[in-house]
């Protein structure tokens, strides 16, 4: 009997490439700022070297800081299994995985928050009221984006919504993909840590959000948690990529090729929005989150104009 | 049938004997507890075969009543079934926990009486359930509302707790009010107080069931907790003993649930604006809810708010399933629907469960204070775990029991919005409700991660929590129950919602032969996540697996906190309560209105600075009480007619019985 590897494309390659993505962008800030930068694969380096040491653990901490790198990473990857890369239909698509794909991810947050403050320190607390914040204004924008892609597809499976975004759709609804394409957008850079949210590469504590939640883990629970951060990019990029390159040719190599190169792409514009501007000062990033939520609403009433496909 | 009332008759006569054994407080406890857990379980029996038999089962032979348009008809169908499990389990439960958490009182307060008023409290819960004529029904509503008094003003020396008590006596006969105006509307219409002729009577006329429906929105809601009816909610949850809250906040405030669903399968088929003041109201309800919620740093009244969250949550599912009844899309309405009494379930557990939490945390602290707490988990690990599944499932995370409800009510509006051909009217009302549910659903993360993580991570912030313990094993063993509750039903959904079928049928109206076959469809979805669900915990356990064995051999050392290289960090630099929610209430202050008095450090060498946040409620200072201090005005005018004077007293008689002569006789 042949087995059908076709469904395990999807995760094997987030699995794989995701922490490419980050160097790719570290690659386009340091090629903007005129440096060498750090290797492409200096993040694979990291996890490796962090997986091989020891750890240190606060007095403070309970079960639950410990348990927190793991159920995140274990939610994620369980995340990935619904999402599809470009044509590629995920592992386990079923009508309605978007609401358990966000709410993983959600369950991914809320261990990382206890885990942060877990630890009693005043900067992870910080952190964990910034990261709540923002993510529950994030919430929202992405699933109005989501029904506003489910109505344009008539599917309400993740896979579903992307297959049903080819090159046709650009023309017929090309401006409401495009409102829907800008709304994940800015939930894409709210949800990693990424300017104009947030500063992955900042040394003072008081102004980091993601970064300053994770101060105190070392050693594989680190590896855990940037291993866990690289999936969460990739798997919120894919979708993003799947809506913005409509390549599908129905060959699994060529489909899956197209969408990886999608996101290489996206992760340099990630990189040169990164390098061309600063970070926005924390009570303004609500009005961003909130704009994208009109942006992705906008999008609906556009695609409810149009009348769904039968 | 029967049984149902055999074990209603069994809790009643506890709660007398317990009543009887007054002053010796353990007889009372043993009396009211032993009757209340054995009868709950009883007539959870009962209750559970009705449902599984899907068919109502009319209490026949009932002997006839002596009063005026009453009558004894009783009747337990899946309807009332389905409300009586959550009801018969938490309130069994609520007493095993409550026989120690008022041991602290014995002596000190009648423990009998207290324990009549729970048992009269589970017994009229029941008979609000299973009551099918109004006089029967408001007396059992009425004897629910009085014991509840009684249990909220158990501690009435406690400074507030009296108002407490007086502000839900007031705000529950607003309501009773209401009722009692609609069922007068109703049966003179019927000629009956019969539920069954009430329906028949208010299916002819649609003029008569809209003002049925808005009276019933007024009356049911104040007790469900609607926003703005909800005022009493976050006074009365805090000041009654923490078993009772839980009864009160899980179970108690879903009979207005009950009675709305119950008044719509009567009064047949919905227009669309019944459904869109639903999925209005609860949107409102919820979304306020839990901001009014984040903004509090007392546990119980956080919790109070979270339950107008909930509440606002299952009218968004009963909202959504009317309009699917009236725009004819039998997905919309199952789902809707399935979703809405779903969450009347899964919010009966999971609140019940931090209830109990809380009150294992007042009562091993004696504060609940969240800013006053930290650190609970190492003294209270039990507590502290169930609390944690109790977090996780209010806030919809899977693979807890939340997220089926939330799943299939954001399923419902999905599809009504993108599949079946939607059209406008169904999709303008169900992407509000998917982007009020995001929206809840972030909040409540955030209030939950912040009540979980001040009260029992962290460092101790007082004294009282350092010397914390955990309780004993029978106010334990309830939460554990109830936590293993949230993840059966968080990871095995599909058996609970296959058994809702004939409790949607007499809802769906027109749709309800399609009910079954909807439901089989969302049952595909359901083993799906909990197929999701099963994965993400395998990986769990694999990567913790991995994690242990990373680290066996190697060197894995103790340090403090890392605070920027400052060597003796204490306590109270921990963020609180206060602090972490300080960016949303800032950020949503026009609903909130969060007083902050703030004393800032004065000088070269500043001594004491402090800063106290008061988030009050909008609606009881916006709206009531400018509208009682109208009242009390307008009563205070009608004072000059009571002079104290009994001849003056005797000419008003004199005057009345004159005027009644002379429209009688003239």
């Amino acid at each position: 009997m042949e087995l059908n590897w076709r469904p395990l494309i999807p995760p094997a390659a987030a699995f794989l490439l995701s922490p490419l993505l980050l160097g790719v962008i570290n690659r386009t800030k340091a090629l903007f700022a005129g440096r060498r930068g750090q290797p492409l694969l200096q993040l694979y380096f990291d996890i490796f070297k962090l997986l091989r040491k020891g750890a240190t653990y606060s007095r403070t901490t309970t079960w639950v800081f410990r348990a927190g790198p793991v159920v995140g990473l274990a939610a994620v990857m369980a995340a990935l299994a619904l999402v599809p890369l470009g044509g590629l239909a995920a592992t386990m698509p079923f009508a309605g995985d978007l609401l358990l794909f966000a709410y993983l991810l959600c369950l991914m947050r809320f261990f990382t928050v206890l885990a942060a403050l877990d630890t009693g320190s005043a900067f992870e607390g910080m952190g964990a009221s910034r990261e709540v914040l923002f993510s529950a204004l994030a919430e929202p924008a992405l699933f109005l984006a989501l029904a506003a892609l489910a109505r344009h597809s008539g599917s309400l499976s993740l896979s579903g919504m992307i297959s049903g975004v080819g090159p046709g759709s650009w023309l017929t609804q090309g401006p409401a993909l495009a409102l829907v394409a800008a709304a994940l957008g800015v939930v894409v850079l709210a949800e990693n840590a990424r300017i104009p949210v947030d500063d992955p590469n900042t040394h003072l504590e008081l102004t980091m959000i993601h970064e300053v939640m994770v101060l105190d883990h070392g050693g594989p629970d680190l590896a855990f948690i940037l291993y866990g951060s690289a999936l969460k990019l990739w798997a919120l990029l894919a979708l993003l990529a799947g809506l913005v390159v409509p390549v599908r040719t129905g060959s699994a190599a060529a489909d899956a090729a197209a969408a990886v190169g999608g996101m290489l792409l996206l992760a340099v514009g990630i990189g040169i929005v990164e390098s061309s501007m600063a970070r926005l000062r924390m009570t303004r990033v609500p009005k961003l989150l909130v704009g994208a939520l009109a942006l992705a609403a906008l999008a609906l009433v556009l695609v409810l104009r149009g009348g769904g496909r039968p | 049938m029967t049984l149902l009332l055999v074990a209603m008759g069994l809790t009643a006569l506890g709660g007398l004997c317990a009543l009887a054994a007054g002053r010796r407080p353990r007889a009372a406890t043993a009396f009211g507890v032993g009757s209340a857990a054995a009868g709950s379980a009883l007539g959870l029996y009962a209750a559970l075969g009705a449902l599984l038999s899907g068919a109502g089962r009319p209490l026949a032979g009932a002997p006839q009543w002596s009063m005026p348009g009453g009558s004894l008809s009783l009747e337990l169908d899946a309807l009332s079934a389905f409300f009586l499990i959550p009801t018969l389990l938490l309130s069994g439960l609520a007493a095993v926990y409550g026989g120690e958490y008022l041991a602290a009182w014995r002596g000190r307060k009648n423990l009998g009486a207290a324990w009549f008023s729970f048992n009269l409290l589970v017994v009229s819960m029941a008979l609000v359930m299973v009551a099918r004529n109004a006089v029967l029904f408001l007396l059992a509503w009425e004897a629910m509302a009085l014991s509840s008094f009684f249990l909220v003003a158990f501690e009435a020396g406690k400074p507030g707790v009296r108002r407490s008590a007086w502000v839900y006596m007031v705000a529950t006969h607003l309501g009773t009010a209401c009722l009692l105006a609609m069922f007068a509307v109703l049966g003179s219409r019927a000629g009956s107080f019969e539920f069954e002729a009430m329906g028949r009577a208010a299916q002819l006329s649609p003029a008569l069931a809209g003002l049925a429906f808005v009276l019933a929105l007024l009356g049911f809601g104040t007790k469900a907790g609607f926003m703005p009816l909800h005022v009493w909610l976050p006074e009365a949850h805090p000041a009654a003993p923490s078993h009772v809250s839980a009864v009160m906040s899980g179970v108690m405030i879903k009979t207005g649930i009950y009675g709305l669903v119950r008044l719509l399968a009567m009064i047949g088929p919905p227009p669309a604006w019944w459904g869109w003041t639903l999925v209005a109201v609860g949107a409102t309800s919820g979304i306020l809810g839990v901001l009014f919620a984040l903004a509090q740093h007392d546990l119980k009244r956080l919790l109070a708010y979270h339950s107008v969250e909930n509440i606002g949550i299952i009218a968004l599912g009963l909202g959504l399933g009317l309009l699917g009844v009236s725009l004819n899309l039998p997905a919309l309405a199952v789902l809707g629907f399935a979703g809405g009494l779903l969450h009347v379930l899964n919010h009966a557990i999971f609140k019940g469960l931090l209830f109990l939490g809380a009150g294992s945390v007042l009562h091993a602290t004696g504060t609940r204070e969240i800013d006053h707490l930290g650190g609970l988990l190492k003294r209270m690990p039990q507590t502290g775990a169930a609390f944690l599944v109790g977090a996780a499932a209010i806030s919809g995370l899977p693979p807890l029991n939340g997220f089926t409800s939330e799943f299939l009510i954001y399923l419902g509006a999905f599809r009504a919005t993108a599949a079946d051909g939607g059209t406008i009217p169904a999709a303008v009302p169900a992407v509000m409700a998917i982007a009020a549910l995001a929206l809840i659903g972030g909040l409540a993360a955030a209030c939950f991660t912040k009540a979980f993580g001040i009260v029992f991570l962290g460092e101790a912030r007082s004294a009282r929590c350092e010397s914390a313990h955990e309780p004993g094993l029978s106010m334990r063993l309830p939460m554990l129950v109830l936590a293993a509750g949230c993840a059966a039903i968080g990871l095995c959904p599909l058996p609970v919602v296959r058994a809702m079928g004939p409790v949607i049928e007499p809802l769906a109206g027109p749709a309800a032969s399609k009910v079954g076959g909807e439901l089989a469809a969302a049952g595909g979805m359901l083993l799906a996540i909990t197929i999701g669900a099963g994965l993400c915990l395998a990986l769990v356990a694999l990567l913790a697996l991995l994690r242990l064995r990373l680290l066996a051999g190697r060197p894995v050392e103790e340090t403090v906190t890392w605070d920027c290289g400052y060597a003796r960090p204490t306590a109270r630099m921990q963020y609180t309560a206060s602090s972490f929610a300080q960016p949303l209430s800032a950020l949503f202050r026009i609903f909130l209105g969060t007083r902050e008095k703030l004393r800032a450090p004065e000088g070269l060498f500043p001594s004491a600075a402090g800063l106290a946040t008061e988030t009050p409620d909008a609606c009881e200072r916006g709206l009531f009480r400018p509208a009682f201090g109208g009242l009390a005005w307008l009563f205070s005018r009608l004072r000059v007619l009571q002079q104290g004077r009994v001849q003056l007293y005797v000419l008003y008689v004199v005057l009345t019985l004159l005027a009644l002569l002379v429209w009688k006789l003239g």
